[in-house]
């Protein structure tokens, strides 16, 4: 029995591209417990319905996090049409599935870059990193923005992907994947990868229920939760399973994520298949939203609660979102405790946290 | 740019951003767009930081943190603030816990705009800095020199 002691990790820290703060109780280099606190990127998105009025909470949501931004304004977009009780033009239930898979493909890629620099393959984090650049590029050239892209209105979307761009997507989407299949060998097979993933980090079938965990990390734990199954946008149109991996260890969650992009490159491709003709991209709405609405979405790292809740004002009575992060994070928790010291830098990037999403 | 004589590094900081400078920041530094051809460094360690870039507007969690990091960079430093958070406070200006911008607790001098800073507008910041650093690191050689002389 070794002497215990508290290591303070966080918010600024070199492997972390966010502020968060750890203490980890160790014994020797084995953690014992790891205690979070957060709070260090909260800004109070939430009380902006007082200030804001529904239409324009769009941009606001958006900016709840730069990586999942799509997916933050479409989910709550969907919520206030559902108060509303429109539904959407099926050429923009297309598009916003295309994006959102472009989102969750350039998340992704960032995730395994980072992971690859958190095992200390450099050169592999700047390669998915490049990769991610070619899909930020088809991103830019749909919507004019790199990271926060502002499409999405309540009642529709505000651009529309003409038929030539469609094709320029189809073809960089086999040069992307041809790029991945050169990564996938290395994330999948080497050596020293696997020895530093394997067995790491176990979160197991239960423990993972039982925390809640969402998203790829439920999903590396043998959970076959995905949301879009749920069949919201152009989803019920597309072939798709939930990628699940049963270890629950390091190298289920690189893996499931790494099969989720290919998946992600094929649903984009189905959905540009079934695309309907040109037709309007948004339905008109008159009125204030009165009621109230749950929306639940997959965005990258899991699932994505949004409510909204009106009374026939311009202004939002309230508006509330829980992300995938917040659930991720008693999982976390449960990783950390029994981990070795050196492994707490992978493990954290292993849940793909996002605290701008938790703490908004 | 043709007579920079030192590499500054770089020191990356997300005050309260959303992440979506964050991530261009780090673009910035990946092949495709590169900054570290212009001679600077990331770093994680503020102790041997000379350019500070900040994202995101500061809240009452992260102003003793950011004022921290300042204190803790050598002499002379070099503040930039990415993004439109950083500079004034931005989309989240009205939030109750939001001060403002980095300015409010750190003197800044660079500002970038932009939501997100586009990584060319980034880059164009850096550059910026790594100049202003080069001047001041000649006035402070001057003034230690000075100094050094007084003494003597």
């Amino acid at each position: 029995m070794g002497k215990r002691s508290i290591i303070p990790y966080g918010p600024q820290h070199p492997v972390l591209p966010e502020p968060i703060h750890i203490d980890l109780v160790i014994e020797d280099e084995r953690i014992i417990e790891a205690i979070p606190s957060v709070g260090f990127i909260h800004r109070g998105l939430e009380s902006l319905v007082d200030k804001r009025d529904f239409n324009q909470l769009v941009y606001v949501v958006e900016r709840t996090c730069g990586i999942c931004s799509f997916q933050h304004g479409m989910g709550y977009c969907e919520a206030v049409e559902s108060v509303f009780g429109v539904e959407i033009p099926d050429r923009a239930k297309f598009l916003r599935t295309i994006w959102s898979e472009m989102s969750r493909i350039h998340s992704h890629l960032l995730w395994l870059g980072l992971l690859a620099d958190g095992f200390g393959y450099e050169n592999l984090f700047y390669q998915c990193w490049r990769i991610r650049e070619r899909v930020l590029d088809l991103i830019e050239l749909t919507t004019g923005g790199r990271v926060i892209f502002s499409v999405n209105k309540i009642g529709g979307v505000l651009k529309d992907i003409p038929e030539d761009q469609l094709r320029h997507i189809l073809s960089e989407l086999d040069a992307i994947e041809a790029d991945l299949n050169v990564i996938k060998k290395t994330f999948i097979e080497d050596y020293t990868v696997q020895s530093r993933l394997r067995g790491i980090g176990i979160l197991t079938r239960e423990q993972a229920h039982d925390l809640g965990c969402a998203g790829p990390v439920a999903r590396a734990s043998g959970i076959k939760a995905d949301m879009r199954k749920r069949g919201y946008d152009a989803y019920p149109h597309l072939d798709f399973e939930p990628i699940v991996s049963n270890a629950g260890d390091s190298y289920a969650r690189c893996y499931c994520r790494l099969m989720e992009v290919f998946q992600s490159i094929d649903l984009i491709r189905q959905a540009i298949g079934k695309i309907p003709g040109e037709s309007d991209l948004s339905v008109a709405i008159k009125g204030n939203p009165d009621g109230e609405a749950f929306f639940r979405c997959e965005q990258p790292r899991g699932e994505a609660v949004y409510y909204v809740k009106g009374s026939g004002k311009t202004f939002l009575d309230r508006f509330r979102v829980r992300t995938p992060t917040f659930a991720n994070l008693p999982g976390l928790c449960e990783m950390l405790a029994g981990a070795e010291l050196s492994d707490v830098g992978l493990l954290v990037i292993t849940i793909d946290p996002c605290i701008s999403c938790t703490e908004r | 740019m043709a007579n920079i004589k030192r590499s500054p590094w770089l020191l990356h900081y997300d005050g309260s951003s959303c992440n979506g400078c964050d991530i261009e920041v780090l673009a910035c530094l990946t092949p495709v767009y590169d900054a570290e051809r212009f001679g600077v460094m990331n770093t994680g360690d503020p102790m041997q930081a000379d350019i500070l870039l900040i994202t995101g507007g500061i809240n009452t969690q992260n102003q003793e943190v950011v004022k921290q990091l300042y204190d803790q960079m050598p002499r002379p430093k070099v503040v930039c603030a990415v993004g439109v958070c950083a500079c004034t406070g931005g989309v989240f200006k009205d939030c109750y816990n939001i001060l403002g911008g980095a300015d409010t607790v750190i003197p800044v001098d660079i500002y970038v705009p932009g939501c997100a800073a586009r990584p060319q507008a980034i880059i164009d910041g850096i550059v910026q800095a790594v100049e202003l650093f080069q001047k001041r690191s000649e006035e402070h050689d001057a003034l230690v020199k000075n100094k050094g002389k007084e003494a003597s």
